[in-house]
């Protein structure tokens, strides 16, 4: 091809020496001088008419960015795509649970039974501040010890008094001592009496005072017993220590004795410590109780103690250090009028959604992966992804148009309503049933994508054809065809040699610009979920975690990189495509 | 005239028959144990009404998936033309019940989509191709451009971020606000309206660049040929030339080009539906190919198919009806 140069053209500043030298004294030349001609080669010239468009030399920077990105960027990066990035955290997890207590338990005289239904009679009883309460045959008394400690005790009725006459209801008569004692007991306005070591107590029957044998039954009392040695709940739970300790402890007292052991009792806050003669802790009462969360777990009563502590001194945090010297740390947190109490461990956990720093410059991701790393290495899939599936749409358009421009005829026919049929088949529905299918059939993610090429690649070559087959039906008819007709060209040869090349220009337009949608046909499969897998990535599948509004919302270096990077992209091959187009079209010519 | 209608019309059917059929045999290729999984997910399904073989059962007697794919197809096609496309396995119901349902919002917003679209584009595009390789002309070919080059899903996804999440503008998702169901019937078609925003301007956005660019370069093909320059010599005014003579010429291509976007007004906008959940034909043929629901795939695709043909068999048609050279041939 020949362009005239004018003699003032400054927009081309390569022209050769001489050229140059002899424009600067144009009036020495003819105007046919063949030095003025200057002879460029078609590819030169549309290369020339494309640097010339400032849009395309753009989008071609812009790719050529994106390749040292996606291509170089991986062996500059100091990660690899799937490294997970773990760090040191506190988790803090349930751990037990402490309350006031607010529920009266029960300890039974040793062979004797206090069982539900009597229970329920005395906290009616205790409702309705009576001072007794009777079930079946049996009637109960009960006391105040201290603070939420009942004393339950069963009434064996012996004697009942009315206007001064006794009458007897066990045996057949009253014994005088008896009588004197009560009397002794009324003028002392006392309503209970010991004789000979046994305890009557008075009680009012409608107009009739019985008098009764007391025997204790049961002791319901709010504070909980926590035994320092499980060896020792026996001793613990027994009603004789129970009711010596909390007799003790109502009335503040340093020492107790049970049988023949003697106990030492300190008080702390709330909660009461209770030695044995030699020293050792035995017990604790508290009316906090403390229970594991897992009831397989076991506290020890020192832990509990640190629980009680922390409560009564309203800390939000305390420490413990446990059997095996180990301080750990704890938070207690109040919900209504239980308290509860998390461990604070130390785990390994993977740093989901980091925000960008220093190390990481566009974070990590739901995975704790490098986005940064991820976005190069998808990008590698993306381009690959669309480069490949240009080829192949390339390779089966340029066969198919090319046969079928070449003969024409029937064999055109019958292939262009094969391209027609094949353009018709609805894009995405399609690629998406086969999406689904790769899921139900979990599909390695590496096989994946090349199916992936595979499909975008068979429903995406019927453009390709087209342009060919229409290209190669008005060139077969100028004489260079002819002229290789008349050398006794081979078919394939005279297709392939002399009538492609000729397409090409139209193809590299078509190829730069089909570039971009098949990148953004495989973004798209990727976000919805059905392109490419982890832990492989690419554009789309990385932007796929915005589509839970929780990411999009709060993590825009999520997706929002991945995004900028497609478009931008996907803008550069429509800008080279763009600028392609108008340097071969010689009517865009400027 | 009729003979190329009739041409077309025949032409049209054979491709829809065939491309049902390659749909059809694709579906059928695909491995069985998907088709029985799918069958077994039904029926374990507690709002499932029939058992494992019961949907076995009905595939095989919707699909004939136990006779050669041939005859299956012939079998497919013969309920299909009767109207009876078998019962939606995700939705339960029949698919052109589902169908019915759904297809107008769909409808609605391409509609509004398409107008928006004219009214943009076309001045834009004018005004492009009039001042070629002007400032202009450069902002506008760029902005054209970037709609084309931004993928659907991101697009969607950065206007929920600033209009309803960062603005708090717009609802994130769906098609009707937290108080339709109290609204005055004059409230909720406005609510809907206002549902519709986000969706419409996302896919004008996207569709706006192809048609300005095609605008653009039928105009620059116009302005360069000789009536035009007989215009100009004439001392009409620029504006009557471009406005009458020019544009009026622009309109032969531009028809033909709206008959292609039918299938898209009709067949629904599967991502953009799907991303703000609005429930029309795409986002409910989403739902239904992701899950497996081949009865609706096929009747979706098959939907498909036939608005392709009528679309190019319209753009003849259109072609012929605005310019009479080509109905003189």
């Amino acid at each position: 091809m020949v362009i005239i140069m004018p003699e003032n053209e400054d927009k081309t500043p390569k022209m050769d020496p001489e050229a140059t030298q002899t424009g600067a004294k144009p009036e020495e030349m003819h105007l046919d001088d063949a030095r003025r001609v200057k002879v460029l080669s078609p590819g030169m010239l549309v290369f020339k008419r494309f640097i010339r468009n400032k849009l395309a030399v753009i989008g071609f920077g812009i790719l050529l960015v994106m390749f040292i990105f996606s291509f170089l960027g991986p062996l500059f990066s100091p990660y690899t795509q799937t490294e997970v990035f773990k760090g040191v955290g506190t988790m803090s997890k349930d751990y037990a649970g402490a309350t006031y207590n607010t529920e009266l338990r029960y300890t039974a005289v040793d062979g004797l039974q206090f069982g539900s239904a009597e229970r329920a009679q005395f906290l009616l009883a205790l409702g309705k501040n009576l001072e007794s309460f009777s079930y079946g045959d049996n009637t109960y008394y009960f006391t105040n010890e201290d603070e939420g400690v009942y004393r339950i005790m069963q009434l064996e009725t012996v004697a009942e008094v009315m206007l001064g006459i006794f009458r007897p209801l066990a045996g057949d008569t009253v014994a005088e001592d008896l009588k004197a004692a009560y009397q002794t007991a009324v003028d002392n306005k006392q309503n209970s009496f010991e004789l000979n070591g046994i305890t009557y107590r008075m009680t009012k029957n409608k107009k009739a005072t019985q008098i009764s044998i007391e025997h204790d039954v049961a002791l319901a009392m709010l504070p909980v017993y926590d035994a320092y040695n499980q060896s020792d709940a026996q001793v613990i739970s027994s009603y004789d220590f129970k009711l010596a300790s909390t007799r003790a402890i109502a009335k503040e007292k340093d020492s107790f004795s049970v049988g023949n052991q003697t106990y030492s009792i300190k008080y702390n806050e709330g909660q009461a410590t209770i030695y044995t003669s030699a020293g050792k802790e035995f017990a604790q009462v508290s009316d906090i109780i403390v229970n594991p969360l897992d009831q397989s777990l076991f506290l020890p009563v020192s832990f509990k103690s640190a629980v009680r502590e922390a409560i009564y001194n309203d800390e939000p945090k305390f420490s413990y250090v446990d059997e095996t010297n180990e301080t750990e740390h704890y938070s207690i947190v109040r919900v209504n009028t239980t308290y509860n109490i998390k461990k604070e461990t130390s785990t390994e956990l993977i740093r989901v959604f980091e925000k960008p720093s220093g190390k990481h410059l566009l974070g990590l991701d739901n995975n704790g992966m490098d986005v940064m790393t991820r976005l190069m290495y998808g990008g590698r899939v993306s381009l690959l992804v669309g480069f490949v599936v240009i080829f192949f749409e390339l390779f089966i358009g340029i066969i198919v148009g090319g046969i079928s421009g070449y003969f024409g005829g029937w064999v055109d026919t019958a292939l262009m309503r094969f391209v027609d049929l094949v353009n018709s088949i609805p894009f995405y529905p399609m690629v998406l049933i086969f999406g689904s299918v790769m899921d139900t059939l979990e599909v390695k993610p590496m096989a994946r994508i090349f199916l992936l090429m595979v499909i975008l690649g068979i429903l995406g070559w019927t453009g390709v054809a087209r342009i060919v087959r229409g290209q190669i039906l008005s060139l077969r008819e100028q004489d260079f065809m002819i002229a290789t007709e008349a050398t006794g060209l081979r078919t394939s040869r005279r297709i392939m040699k002399h009538l492609v090349p000729n397409v090409m220009p139209l193809l590299i337009v078509y190829a730069s610009s089909g570039l971009g949608g098949v990148i953004i046909a495989e973004a798209t499969l990727g976000f919805l979920g059905l392109g490419v897998k982890y832990p492989l990535a690419s554009w789309g599948s990385i932007i796929n975690v915005a589509s839970d509004a929780y990411v999009m919302t709060n993590f825009w270096f999520m997706w929002i990189p991945a995004g900028m990077l497609i478009l931008l992209t996907v803008l550069g091959f429509n800008f080279v495509g763009d600028g392609l187009r108008d340097a071969y079209d010689p009517k865009m010519k400027r | 005239m009729r003979n190329f209608i009739l041409r077309r019309l025949l032409l049209g059917l054979f491709i829809t028959f065939f491309g049902a059929m390659v749909v059809y045999t694709v579906i059928r290729c695909l491995p069985t144990s998907y088709v029985e999984t799918i069958a077994r997910q039904r029926a374990s399904n507690p709002l499932s009404n029939k058992t494992y073989q019961e949907w076995l059962d009905q595939l095989n007697s919707v699909y004939k998936l136990d006779v050669g794919i041939i005859p299956g197809f012939i079998g497919w096609m013969g309920n299909a033309i009767r109207g009876d496309f078998g019962e939606s396995w995700h939705f339960g119901i029949p698919v052109t019940e589902k169908f019915n349902q759904v297809i107008w919002y769909s409808v609605i917003i391409n509609i509004i989509t398409f107008l928006v679209e004219i009214f943009l584009s076309i001045p834009l595009g004018n005004l492009a191709a009039t001042k070629q390789y002007s400032k202009t002309d450069y902002a506008i070919t760029v902005f054209a451009l970037a709609g084309i080059s931004l993928p659907t899903f991101f697009l969607a996804t950065i206007l929920k971020y600033v209009f309803s999440i960062k603005l708090g503008w717009f609802d994130l998702y769906g098609l009707t606000g937290r108080f339709y169901t109290s609204m005055t019937p004059f409230q909720q078609v406005l609510d809907i309206g206002y549902h519709m925003v986000l969706p419409v301007v996302t896919l004008t956005m996207l569709s706006i660049g192809g048609l300005m660019r095609y605008n653009r370069t039928n105009m620059l093909e116009v302005l360069n040929s000789d009536y035009i320059r007989t215009a100009r010599a004439k001392g009409l005014p620029e504006k009557v030339v471009i406005n009458k003579h020019a544009f009026r010429n622009t309109l032969i291509p531009l028809v033909s080009y709206m008959s292609y976007l039918i299938p898209s007004m009709f067949g629904g906008s599967l991502i953009t539906e799907t991303l703000f959940q609005i429930p029309g034909i795409g986002y409910i043929s989403f739902q239904a190919i992701v899950r497996g629901d081949i009865p609706f795939a096929m009747f979706y695709t098959t939907f498909l198919l036939l608005l392709t043909q009528i679309s190019l068999i319209l753009a003849d048609i259109m072609y012929a009806v605005v310019d009479p050279r080509v109905r003189a041939n």
